[in-house]
């Protein structure tokens, strides 16, 4: 049944030699000993301070979905940086690879990495960017977030968010395991067939890519069951579905796209694993494979899984902007149909990844003209965004200065975006620096909205504010970095440039590639300026320490209960009134926080299952990836026996006695009172004030106080 | 468009605090999940409906035979009215459930795991026949995907019957718990979800293939 596999197996360690360990790979080498001297400190740190046992009871073990969501946003920005770094690794090769006289170093002909070195960091930056970095920084925000904005006291399934945290991470590990213990894959993060079959990459690569791509794509599945059921299911008493606030409406309709979307993903990428396996013939160039099922799946899962990305970001904007704005969102009604508009048009744009693979013209058309009707929900967003900020109160800080970085990307990326969009001049610049420049484009819009959120709501999570002076300089050399890599990328893109390239045959491209190394100096000095950023914050938290609403402007739910959040959001169930409830709330001065009268809680108790699964699953991949079969086996058994013997467990749930909830509440620090502030105090920062706010007939045309939200 | 958020709430009269709320429906939830797991099973089968459907061609035999040269209809019938008896009978056993009788859920519930057992059987030996005659998934790209669907779907009934051994287990320990209820649902839902999938098996699988 089995393929017969060329090269040396044993049965106890599978392929796995110690020729596998790149030893001669002096940068694999480097990051070795970095990585090993990191991990000795940490864990060293870890036992000296004695936190083993918190780590374990309040981290490790937790189902409370504000710690998930944190791991998850911990993890994502670790993939983020290690992402960061591959492409300032592509970026100095090619900036050096250029032309025939360029020197090579490290057994490269030119620059410094050989093409197989190359293709292994393309794809992993590719893979790690979208599935370790973009999905659980934002499946983490949607985890932290939804609940509070909904009024609930956790998820709809603590267990199975927990499992999806844990199955991601295993997923991630396999990829950084695999810089050390063998290769990872070469041709691309969304691979190649034939070129991904056993006979063209025998090696363990491909088999590292899949796997830790399936368990990513298993255990965002089961995220997005768990975010769908708790939006529908777990709102408080009051809150309708058109009461519901943005970020909730964009995560209910992107984690509607990765419900129906990942399992197209596991699908296909189980075939290929099966052709690499069983030697069956999905994918083969003859016995009977079809190349075409194979992109044709991918891009049925790849193109929604953009919008699974972009959607939350939305949301996250539509959070931001009307905070910062003193305004309730512009065309409310309009934003939730252009939310699932987009969410439909998802499923029918896949085409347009490879319209130069010989589709009929009027395939071509269709698919054309679907991806150019993604651009009206999409405007119409932008435009409610702009209407959202006109006339309103716009205070310029740090959280807002990524939202309208993120919407100036936006029309950046998504006017390319729309050149793309006809078949006829995708035929020029197919596989190009032009589209990587413009998705690109569209990527950073997620990481300008998830850096914006991640200031909007951290003072919510934490309890304190970061710092704003070196959170700005962060801001601007991004824009900078940005701006130095990717202007030439598009120039570059024009003139022909394909991606991927190991070497570079035209010597006068050297000027744009030597700017876009700049612009990755940029990047560097941000990323520098990121650390500072969260240490100076973590330093001087005491000073910057936030009540319950911490911008003093904010609009929805979350920010009716204390930061940090305590475990069970809401002391008492929450009732909404209104759409913006606690700016309704605030209004009508009703933001007492403290009801008295407190009740006990039934809170769902820690568990340390979904981290153990995890580690099988790991195990299960890793023996699989290195055909250990016993291993393998072993894995499989014990995931079926500790699922089963889980179900048998009765001790799930526990009750925090309401002595308990009133200790919690007293304590918590509540400054909501003098929190409300006049708009111009806040922070200390620069302010532009409308020309209308001063009550001569503006909008509302009220004098009432500064704080008062213009609601119209 | 916003009939809700239209009608004010008069903040003198408002609710703030929703007092001794029950909190969700924690049956509901669960099974209301297990749907939205069912849609994601679906799309994997839709995935591999449409492969087979790509892979129908008579280039994608490579040679190998087709399958109206090999199906053997009356194990397909034979699965066919077991799955069907045992969904029948676990109906019943869902019956049984709303009139709290402990023993009846039980017996039935044995029952519709045995006519599992029976079908995964007959499948076997449908399977094995076909491997012994040299038909196996490495044939052809319409044979990997003729195998794949046909063991995909018999790896759900096999999950089924293990789930329906727990069950059986934890209805003896604990009789009608709200995790026993939920559970007893959620595989209803299960079981009744793979007749659902066989019948699209039957008619593209083994219908279309002895037209073909």
């Amino acid at each position: 049944m089995l393929v017969h596999l060329q090269g040396p197996w044993t049965p106890l360690l599978g392929r796995l030699t110690l020729q596998q360990i790149p030893f001669h790979v002096p940068i694999l080498v480097v990051t070795f000993i970095v990585v090993a001297i990191l991990a000795a400190v940490v864990l060293g740190a870890t036992t000296y301070f004695g936190k083993w046992g918190y780590l374990w009871r309040e981290w490790l073990t937790t189902v409370d979905h504000k710690k998930i969501g944190v791991m998850y946003i911990l993890l994502g920005l670790v993939m983020l940086l290690r992402g960061f770094v591959d492409a300032l690794m592509i970026r100095t090769q090619q900036a050096m690879a250029v032309g025939p006289s360029s020197p090579g170093y490290m057994g490269a002909v030119h620059g410094y990495l050989t093409p197989f070195h190359l293709g292994q960091i393309f794809t992993a930056h590719g893979l790690i960017m979208i599935v370790f970095a973009a999905t659980p920084l934002l499946v983490g925000l949607m985890n932290i977030i939804v609940p509070l904005q909904i009024g609930a006291r956790d998820m709809a399934y603590p267990y199975l968010n927990a499992l999806g945290l844990w199955l991601t991470t295993a997923g991630a590990a396999l990829v950084m395991v695999s810089l050390f213990v063998g290769n990872f894959a070469h041709g691309g993060w969304y691979g190649f067939v034939p070129y991904f079959e056993l006979s063209y990459s025998p090696g363990v690569g491909v088999d590292y890519w899949m796997w830790s791509f399936q368990l990513a794509a298993i255990g965002t599945s089961l995220g997005s069951i768990n975010l769908i059921a708790t939006i529908v299911k777990m709102r408080a008493p009051g809150m309708t579905w058109m009461r519901m606030p943005m970020f909730t409406w964009a995560s209910l309709s992107t984690n509607l796209i990765a419900l129906t979307s990942f399992p197209v993903l596991m699908v296909t990428l189980a075939l290929l694993g099966m052709d690499r396996y069983l030697g069956t013939h999905f994918y083969t160039a003859g016995m009977g494979g079809n190349l075409m099922l194979y992109n044709d799946l991918f891009w049925v899962w790849g193109h929604p899984e953009v919008y699974f990305l972009i959607l939350p970001a939305f949301g996250i904007m539509s959070e931001i902007i009307p905070t910062f704005s003193e305004k309730t969102l512009f065309g409310y009604a309009t934003m939730v149909i252009a939310s699932f508009a987009i969410g439909g048009v998802a499923w029918g744009v896949w085409l347009h990844h490879f319209f130069t693979m010989a589709a009929a013209p009027s395939v071509n058309s269709f698919y054309s003209v679907t991806t150019m009707l993604v651009g009206i929900p999409t405007g119409v967003k932008v435009f409610n965004w702009i209407f959202t900020m006109y006339r309103g109160r716009v205070r310029y800080e740090l959280p807002m200065l990524w939202a309208l970085l993120a919407l100036f990307l936006l029309l950046v990326g998504g006017m390319s975006g729309m050149m793309n969009a006809f078949a006829s001049s995708d035929y020029m610049w197919h596989n190009s620096l032009f589209v990587v420049a413009h998705f690109h484009m569209m990527v950073l819009v997620i990481a300008a909205s998830v850096f914006g959120a991640v200031e909007y709501w951290f003072p919510k999570v934490f309890g304190f504010k970061l710092e704003q002076k070196w959170g700005k300089w962060f801001f601007w050399f991004m824009i900078l970095g940005t701006g130095w890599v990717f202007v030439p990328m598009f120039l570059l893109g024009f003139g022909g440039m394909t991606r991927r390239l190991d070497y570079i045959h035209y010597t006068q491209w050297s000027p744009y590639l030597h700017i876009m190394l700049i612009g990755m100096v940029f990047y560097v000095i941000a990323v520098v300026f990121f650390v500072a950023h969260l240490y100076i914050s973590l330093r001087d938290r005491a000073k910057n320490r936030a009540g319950a609403d911490a911008w003093g402007s904010g609009r929805s739910l979350e920010w009716a209960t204390h930061s940090p959040v305590p475990a069970y959001n809401f002391a008492i169930t929450p009732h909404v009134n209104a759409r913006d409830e606690w700016a309704w709330r605030k209004e009508n001065g009703l933001t007492e926080l403290h009801p008295g009268d407190y009740e006990s809680i039934h809170m769902p108790k820690n568990t340390g299952v979904p981290l153990f699964l995890g580690i099988l699953f790991m195990g299960l991949a890793f023996a699989l990836i290195w055909r250990i079969w016993w291993l393998a086996l072993l894995c499989v058994a014990l995931i079926v026996v500790l699922i089963i013997l889980r179900s048998f467990d009765h001790d799930t749930d526990m009750t925090i006695p309401a002595e308990d909830v009133e200790q919690v509440e007293s304590d918590a620090r509540d400054e909501t009172s003098t929190a409300i502030r006049p708009a111009g105090v806040l922070g200390g920062t620069a302010i532009a004030h409308s020309t209308l706010q001063s009550g001569t007939g503006g909008i509302s045309g009220s004098t009432s106080p500064s704080w008062t939200p213009m609601d119209r | 468009m916003s009939a809700s958020a239209a009608q004010k709430v008069d903040p003198a009269h408002a609710t703030l605090w929703a007092r001794r709320y029950p909190g969700h429906d924690m049956i509901g939830t669960r099974t209301f999940g297990f749907w939205l797991y069912m849609l994601t099973d679906a799309m994997v089968y839709a995935a591999l409906f449409a492969t087979l459907g790509v892979l129908s061609h008579v280039v994608n035999l490579a040679g190998g035979p087709s399958s109206s040269a090999f199906i053997n209809p009356v194990y397909a019938y034979g699965e066919t009215i077991t799955l069907f008896l045992s969904v029948l009978i676990y109906g019943y056993s869902m019956v049984a459930l709303k009139n709290g009788n402990r023993g009846g859920v039980i017996g039935s519930m044995f029952a519709a795991m045995l006519l599992g057992v029976v079908y995964l059987v007959i499948a076997g030996i449908d399977i094995g026949n076909m491997f012994a005659h040299g038909i196996v998934p490495q044939v052809s790209g319409f044979l990997s995907i003729f195998f794949t669907l046909i063991i995909y779907h018999a790896l759900h009934i096999l999950v089924g019957v293990v789930w329906m051994l727990v069950m059986m287990v934890q209805i003896a320990r604990e009789g009608f718990s709200a995790n026993v209820v939920y559970r007893l649902i959620n595989l209803r839902l299960f079981w009744h979800f793979q007749a659902v999938i066989w019948t699209f098996v039957f008619t593209f699988v083994y219908l279309q293939g002895m037209v073909a």
